[in-house]
């Protein structure tokens, strides 16, 4: 059973990663298929687990700063960058729509 | 043992750095290593050397060259994950494990070589390349291979390590450092344990900080152990173990290192052999190995019963799901913006953001990162992403019930088969390899449980072939010391590394017996 193309478009906008070609998408429609055999198991009655931990009670610190001041070494690692600034291109464009953008899907 | 050498002065922490260092230089056709530290790796060497002559080591891991997956962060050292993501990507800092292991005087000889990101079962899908396992090369597996014809060298012969940690697992097997690094999340560490012949503990999930540990799956990741001998395992676990502030999923436990019994004692002890162990695909020579390693086991006086994991068949889709979405999560930090690879694309925010994934993720990773959106998705999520966690709930349940019932610890195979060659392997895709190589060490994930592969013999192919122990949660001392028993009945045979020893004699010498506890 095929993805629909507007899924495939909702799927690469919200990753931000591309499908590339009719192989990425295949592999998708091959990842869905493995993971139905899921609901051969009965599952009636079970709560979902969120970690195997569930049953302890974790440690969280005290909201207190107790280091930093390492701008300098992190912004290294930065490739654009101005005084203590990570330099961003403008936000709040969306990615172009599926016929205006460089992507395999147009095609489909 | 190399630890006393150091005590005794028998040979120097320089030294011992500097024979490692040529090894790697000698073994690089491995691809083990993806950066080698050697300048201070040398200096972390004198400064051993200083303690050991004021007669004041800071322990048994003192002066010991090791190797880190290049995954761990490592303050002023690249770390890469493999990736075109993170390739000149310089830490800022030192994950905690390798923080404590600095602290004990080790030496960082470098970071090893990975499936990128940890995705994958071969160590083949990195940037930097496949790792090769050392036994393509050893005396054991060049006797037993014939060759198709005469145009046909060694140089297509070689086989896979196993993955993902396959670099650090090389680079323990052919005597570059004494022991190594690795994760794992699906079986990470114990596949190419078991490829590579060396000893793969996964420890329980909790126990270990993961504060530095590039994430995967942030509910089953764990830092692994690689090394020779298990009682060196227990010497690393000793000095990585313990709650750490920084990593809030470690348990606040008083964790106290131990020491193995010399004669470990299994007479008192139930093994369980669960049956759906005995999955498709099994080779017949491991399930015979199976089979005799539960007889010594009966022979000793163990109570050896066959138990059930019933779900034992849905772990593998359902880390499938797990995993892909907390992936999808997880890489999502990577945008360009902080740190990492970085598109030129300017126009926007999120145009730039997509052209730095499309450019620095691999198809491994996009693929995942994708599969994970969808099950995600709100129209999926109740079906795929929860009805998963329901699931891998009856997974762990299926352990709890097993281990309740009286059973101290599980004994199954590690691996399907041992290590394929490299042409073989890559006419699959990499989910599908996954797929099948994680099935018999993906469950103890899903749980949370400790495990570990012990290398027990060499196949027909003259290859490593290696058993895994599942133990309870946090029960690693009874877990280690059953594997430790193991271990001395099946006297695994050393690697005979032919070239190697005809270059570095002398190191091969003080090398041979290569434990260092």
């Amino acid at each position: 059973q095929p993805v629909a193309v507007e899924v495939l478009d909702h799927l690469e906008q919200l990753a931000l990663v591309d499908f590339r070609d009719a192989e990425g998408v295949e592999r998708l429609r091959k990842a869905i298929q493995f993971a139905d055999q899921l609901h051969e198991v009965n599952t009636d009655g079970v709560e979902p687990m969120d970690s195997v931990l569930e049953d302890r009670c974790v440690y969280l610190r005290e909201d207190d700063v107790t280091e930093g001041n390492c701008a300098n070494e992190l912004l290294k690692n930065a490739r654009e960058k101005v005084e203590e600034y990570f330099v961003a291109p403008p936000g709040n464009i969306p990615l172009p729509k599926l016929e205006e953008r460089e992507t395999f899907l147009q095609g489909s | 043992q190399v630890s006393s050498a150091l005590k005794e002065g028998r040979v120097t922490p320089t030294e011992l750095c500097q024979r490692c260092l040529a090894l790697i230089k000698s073994t690089r056709f491995l691809n083990a290593y993806i950066t080698v530290a050697e300048e201070t790796a040398l200096k972390q060497a004198e400064e051993s050397e200083k303690r050991y002559k004021r007669g004041q080591p800071l322990g048994v891991l003192d002066g010991i060259p090791i190797a880190v997956k290049d995954n761990f962060n490592t303050a002023g050292i690249e770390t890469t994950c493999a990736s075109n993501m993170l390739k000149g990507y310089i830490s800022p800092y030192n994950a905690t494990v390798v923080q404590k292991l600095l602290d004990q005087g080790a030496v960082l000889l470098g970071k090893t070589n990975l499936d990128e990101f940890a995705m994958g079962s071969g160590s083949t899908d990195g940037v930097f390349g496949p790792v090769r396992n050392p036994w393509s090369y050893s005396r054991q597996y060049k006797e037993k291979s014939v060759p198709k014809s005469h145009s046909e060298d060694e140089e297509s012969n070689w086989v896979i390590t196993g993955g993902s940690s396959g670099g650090s697992a090389a680079a323990v097997s052919s005597f570059t450092c004494f022991a190594a690094l690795g994760s794992d999340t699906g079986g990470s560490t114990r596949n190419p344990a078991a490829h590579c012949g060396v000893v793969g503990l996964k420890p329980t999930y909790g126990l270990i900080s993961r504060h530095g540990l590039i994430p995967l799956v942030n509910s089953m990741d764990v830092p692994g152990i690689l090394t020779r001998c298990v009682d060196d395992a227990a010497v690393v676990l000793g000095s990585l173990a313990g709650h750490d502030p920084k990593d809030s999923t470690t348990i606040q436990d008083n964790f106290k290192p131990f020491e193995l019994p010399s004669l470990p004692d299994v007479s008192k002890l139930s093994i369980g052999i669960p049956k759906e162990y005995h999955a498709p695909g099994l080779s017949s020579e491991i399930l015979a190995l199976w089979s005799k390693a539960a007889d010594l086991f009966k022979n000793a006086g163990a109570k050896v019963i066959e138990v059930s994991l019933p779900h034992t068949r849905y772990s593998i889709v359902c880390y499938h799901v797990l995993c892909t979405a907390e992936v999808a999560s997880n890489m999502a930090r990577f945008d360009g913006l902080e740190y990492g690879h970085r598109s030129d694309m300017n126009k926007s925010t999120e145009s730039m953001y997509a052209a730095t994934r499309r450019e620095g993720f691999n198809d491994v990773v996009r693929g995942r990162i994708l599969s994970g959106n969808y099950f995600l998705l709100k129209q999926n999520y109740e079906n795929y992403f929860i009805k998963a966690q329901k699931v891998r709930r009856l997974i762990a349940n299926d352990f709890l019930k097993v281990f309740g019932s009286g059973v101290d610890t599980l004994l199954t195979p590690t691996t399907l088969s041992d290590a394929v060659p490299y042409r073989e392997f890559i006419k699959e895709d990499n989910r599908t390899r996954s797929a099948q190589d994680d099935i018999l060490t993906q469950a103890a994930n899903m749980a949370g449980l400790p495990a570990i592969n012990v290398p027990t013999a060499l196949s027909e192919r003259g290859l490593p072939v290696g058993l895994q122990f599942i133990g309870r949660s946090f029960q690693e001392k009874q877990l280690l010391t059953v594997a430790k028993w193991f271990e001395k009945q099946v006297k695994f045979p050393m690697i005979q590394l032919e070239e190697v020893k005809r270059h570095n004699h002398d190191v091969f010498q003080h090398q041979k017996s290569a434990s260092f506890s």
